[in-house]
């Protein structure tokens, strides 16, 4: 009962006081609507985690949404190609407003050993992402983790990131200081 | 070519359909009257959801965790820099930079010791690569603990100080395996300098 003490904060004067925003993230946390976007074999841990043992259920993020439309919680789950990376944005730009992605397993979340040009090094190249959950796959546990960490994050109201960050280096400087720096040895 | 299967021998209430329909209805909502009615973790209740945060279930004990770099008895960390881990790693997720010893020290001119030890967990597989490679037993997986999620990138990047501070399950930081210094009388190897 932690989540109620801290939206209703009571007073002195014995008002039960209360900020909206506490009040709606709490809500929002516990009825998290998922859209799986499910590519590759993380979904098996994806399943043994809405599964009965680790019963996803608990934490109100149990119902799949197979429209972006119904959803607020996208699930990348399993590597996402280049080719597919447009679809993956457009689906995100059509679900509901507040919306939260979650990088499921290494793949989604930085291309994992896929080192090569058909592989996106990370989601977060493409579209906003709140947690990442590393794994290969992820244990169930380390799913849960990262749900709660997430739901901490909407009940603090932080939707850090919402823009893409701006990448430091541009690709070229980047390659330029690759160039110019001494080689070591010789 | 047709197979023939035999009718089932059912008997009248059984084919009449509607009685045995009834009777596993019954057993289903029996049990959801069990389950709900009695507490988890009793005697008949047959829920088997684990309370995650709250109750956690043991990790097999080769389970393979977050890598954590072994100390010799001295504290400093047994790898020698000798790169066999990331040429193993298939997820290129290891970066080291080797440094030889300072003059005088005993290991000079024998082994170096890793100045950057870097792992990228969240490009990791966790596939053990790494800890098969290790001639010394320098990195283990055994820590017991799968790597928590974050909201960051850089957050799981760990250097050697956070990877040395990562203890094994049974909280210890050196392995069973023995090590012998240069200068120990059970010391094998021979250095650059002192050839026996």
């Amino acid at each position: 009962m932690g989540e109620v003490t801290t939206v209703l904060g009571g007073g002195d004067a014995g008002f039960a006081t209360t900020k909206f925003e506490a009040l709606l993230g709490w809500a929002r946390k516990f009825s998290l609507f998922q859209y799986p976007f499910v590519t590759a074999c993380c979904g098996m841990e994806h399943m043994a985690t809405a599964g009965p043992r680790y019963d996803v259920e608990r934490f109100g993020a149990g119902a799949p949404r197979f429209s972006p439309r119904q959803s607020d919680l996208m699930w990348v789950v399993g590597t996402i190609s280049q080719k597919q990376a447009p679809a993956l944005k457009r689906i995100y730009e059509q679900m509901t407003d507040p919306k939260y992605v979650i990088a499921f397993g290494t793949c989604a979340s930085c291309g994992g050993f896929y080192d090569n040009y058909t592989t996106v090094p990370g989601i977060d190249k493409v579209i906003p992402v709140d947690v990442f959950i590393p794994g290969c796959p992820p244990r169930p546990e380390a799913v849960l983790d990262g749900l709660i960490l997430l739901m901490e994050k909407i009940q603090n109201g932080d939707r850090e990131p919402a823009v893409l960050p701006p990448q430091k280096i541009a690709p070229l400087e980047a390659l330029l200081q690759l160039r110019a720096k001494p080689q070591s040895g010789e | 070519m047709a197979k023939l299967i035999s009718r089932p021998n059912m008997t009248a209430a059984e084919a009449m359909y509607v009685p045995e329909i009834a009777k596993g209805l019954g057993i289903t909502i029996g049990r959801f009257f069990k389950n709900t009615f009695s507490s988890r973790g009793t005697e008949g209740n047959e829920i088997d959801t684990i309370d995650y945060p709250e109750e956690r279930r043991t990790y097999p004990e080769r389970f393979r965790g977050i890598h954590r770099l072994t100390h010799r008895a001295d504290g400093s960390p047994r790898c020698v820099a000798c790169l066999c881990c990331s040429t193993a790693c298939p997820a290129q997720c290891i970066h080291i930079e080797a440094a030889e010893y300072p003059q005088g020290d005993a290991r000079h001119g024998y082994e170096r010791f890793p100045k950057v030890f870097v792992i990228d967990e969240l490009r990791c597989i966790f596939c053990g690569f790494c800890v098969e490679a290790c001639p010394c037993d320098a990195i283990r997986m055994d820590s017991g603990l799968h790597m928590p999620p974050s909201t960051q990138r850089a957050h799981f990047i760990f250097d050697k100080e956070m990877l040395m501070a990562i203890p094994a399950a049974d909280g210890s930081f050196e392995t069973k395996n023995p090590r012998h210094e240069p200068g120990d009388p059970t010391h094998p190897g021979v250095d650059r300098e002192h050839h026996h």
